[in-house]
């Protein structure tokens, strides 16, 4: 199978056809190639993020010689690891027009692609439970108003309305004060998002090529020009690392020396499937824990909190933050204590030094670099494909993605949402 | 969860340490104007999968702060010592490992 044409749209139509045929004409979703010698461009990581730039590429800058190289399969890390919420309330420049951009793209996703993401705007709430909280909330969505981006500021009363399972018990050891909700959020189906992107980038020309480890980069006159893979040399003008979680490894390997990013763990969890129970998105955090939760369409509840908290490149998490986010939601959500817990895992992210991400050109001739996705990799995967497929065909960034570049630190335009500081474990 | 041998307490369960960063990093002097040394000191990092050198502060037991070196992909935990030279220098010139009590070895203890 190698047309550009040849992949069937899916419809009500097609499905109509298949059933009265015995489903026997469906055709794989996407192209396992091999490596061709060269490519115009090489992105290498197929996750969400390499996956969307390769389609942006063809799709927007008629770029279709293009190779996804994967080590593992497409969509096994952090894309399949990630508790899958989406939402652009963020309050920096740099940070701000970045996610409401990808918000959007998000919206139209499945009608793009031709494929289900299962994007559900079924909002996003912030609960707060002191002052200080109350009063950074409103800042936050004072600026995203200005910039035209939806948000409520809900009273305690407003929040008991909207989640009345939430704990709201005189004895709560942290009483709600009220929330922050911003109803254009959501969740949608990672998997989803992963074979949408791949099935349309292939559709349009794009090889996706698995069990492919990059093992070194070719050198000539100080530019990079290809890379060396488990499958043979690949040559490329333009190269993308969209490898977040190892971006430290391919960067030392491609030259570009240290960076301000640190590997650490974060762990997610589900629960056994229950009837539905939570039409939102809840994110709470006080004090000692951080916590968000979401109700799948399976109906597993889906759960999250801090980062383990010191560096590690193991997918696998460790007990005392299982411990932290399981009293987290028993303080927030005391009917779940009934709930078991089905699976528990862990992805590497890459923490930022200001927990904020990179999606720019680098020091080196012919090579982009899109990373530092910290907690916030999935939301961003449109947006982020987006502009580092501009970044790459143009050879400079887009206006939305200007300030994300890695420079940023020597020049003291550090985009700190938190102002944690230099502490990748604190973002 | 992660064990470490603290020369001061014995063995420990790591939630009663704060992870404090990486302790391979050396700061500047501070008189030290030089723009591009602080960059590096406070914004760049050797992120090694393998070997790595942190520290790590037992909050809640001696209080002191500890330079791990710890694998970040097996989390084998090979050497621990205290992280200011002097303290180390203390603990070196005795022929046991400094206990509470005084009296038992770490092997006893971690029994």
């Amino acid at each position: 199978m190698d047309g550009k044409a040849r992949v069937k749209r899916y419809s009500a139509l097609q499905i109509l056809k298949q059933g009265l045929s015995g489903h026997s004409g469906w055709q794989p979703a996407w192209r396992d190639a091999s490596p061709k010698p060269a490519y115009d461009v090489i992105i290498i990581g197929g996750g969400g993020h390499g996956l969307a730039s390769a389609y942006y590429l063809a799709s927007i800058h008629g770029i279709t010689n293009v190779a996804v190289l994967e080590k593992g399969w497409i969509g096994g890390g952090n894309s399949g690891r990630n508790t899958t919420i989406v939402r652009s309330n963020y309050s920096m420049e740099g940070n701000t027009a970045f996610y409401e951009h990808s918000l959007k793209l998000w919206e139209g996703l499945s009608q793009e692609l031709n494929y289900n993401v299962m994007f559900s705007q079924r909002g996003h709430l912030n609960l707060f439970f002191t002052p200080a909280q109350r009063d950074a909330l409103a800042r936050r969505y004072n600026t995203m108003r200005l910039n035209g981006i939806d948000g409520e500021f809900l009273s305690r009363e407003q929040v008991e309305k909207m989640v009345p399972h939430l704990n709201f018990s005189e004895e709560a050891r942290f009483p709600i004060m009220g929330g922050f909700f911003q109803p254009r959020a959501g969740t949608a189906r990672h998997d989803a998002v992963n074979w949408g992107y791949a099935r349309a980038a292939s559709a349009l020309g794009v090889d996706i090529i698995q069990n492919c480890e990059v093992t070194g980069f070719i050198h000539q006159a100080g530019q990079i020009v290809g890379v060396e893979t488990s499958r043979g040399e690949i040559r490329a003008e333009k190269t993308g690392l969209a490898v977040a979680g190892s971006t430290s490894l391919l960067a030392k390997m491609a030259g570009l020396g240290k960076l301000p990013i640190e590997s650490h763990k974060l762990q997610a969890f589900v629960s056994e499937p229950i009837k539905p129970f939570l039409d939102t998105v809840v994110v709470y955090s006080a004090y000692h824990g951080h916590f968000y939760i979401s109700q799948s369409d399976k109906g597993g509840m889906v759960f999250g909190g801090d980062l383990d908290g010191h560096n590690s490149y193991a997918q696998r998490g460790n007990l005392p933050i299982y411990n932290n986010v399981a009293g987290c939601a028993m303080n927030v959500m005391p009917s779940l204590g009934r709930v078991k817990v089905l699976r528990q895992w862990a992805g590497i992210m890459d923490m930022s030094m200001d927990g904020s991400p990179f999606i720019t050109k680098t020091d080196i001739g012919g090579l982009y670099l899109n990373a530092g996705w910290c907690y916030g990799g999935f939301k961003a995967i449109p947006g982020s494909g987006w502009c580092f497929a501009h970044t790459i065909a143009h050879d400079s960034p887009h206006e939305i993605n200007s300030l994300l570049t890695l420079d940023r630190f020597k020049i003291g335009r550090q985009i700190d949402e938190s102002g944690h500081g230099p502490f990748p474990k604190s973002h | 969860m992660l064990r470490i041998d603290c020369p001061f307490c014995g063995p420990r369960n790591h939630d009663e340490f704060t992870y404090l960063e990486d302790g391979s990093v050396k700061m500047p002097a501070l008189a030290n104007s030089n723009k591009n040394a602080w960059y590096e000191a406070v914004f760049l990092r050797e992120n090694p999968r393998g070997a790595h050198i942190e520290d790590w502060h037992h909050t809640q037991g001696c209080r002191m702060v500890l330079r791990v070196k710890r694998d970040t992909l097996t989390h084998k935990i090979t050497s621990v010592v205290p992280a200011h030279p002097e303290y180390k220098k203390m603990l070196a010139s005795r022929d046991k490992p400094v206990r509470p009590s005084g009296k038992k070895s770490a092997g006893a203890r971690a029994k």
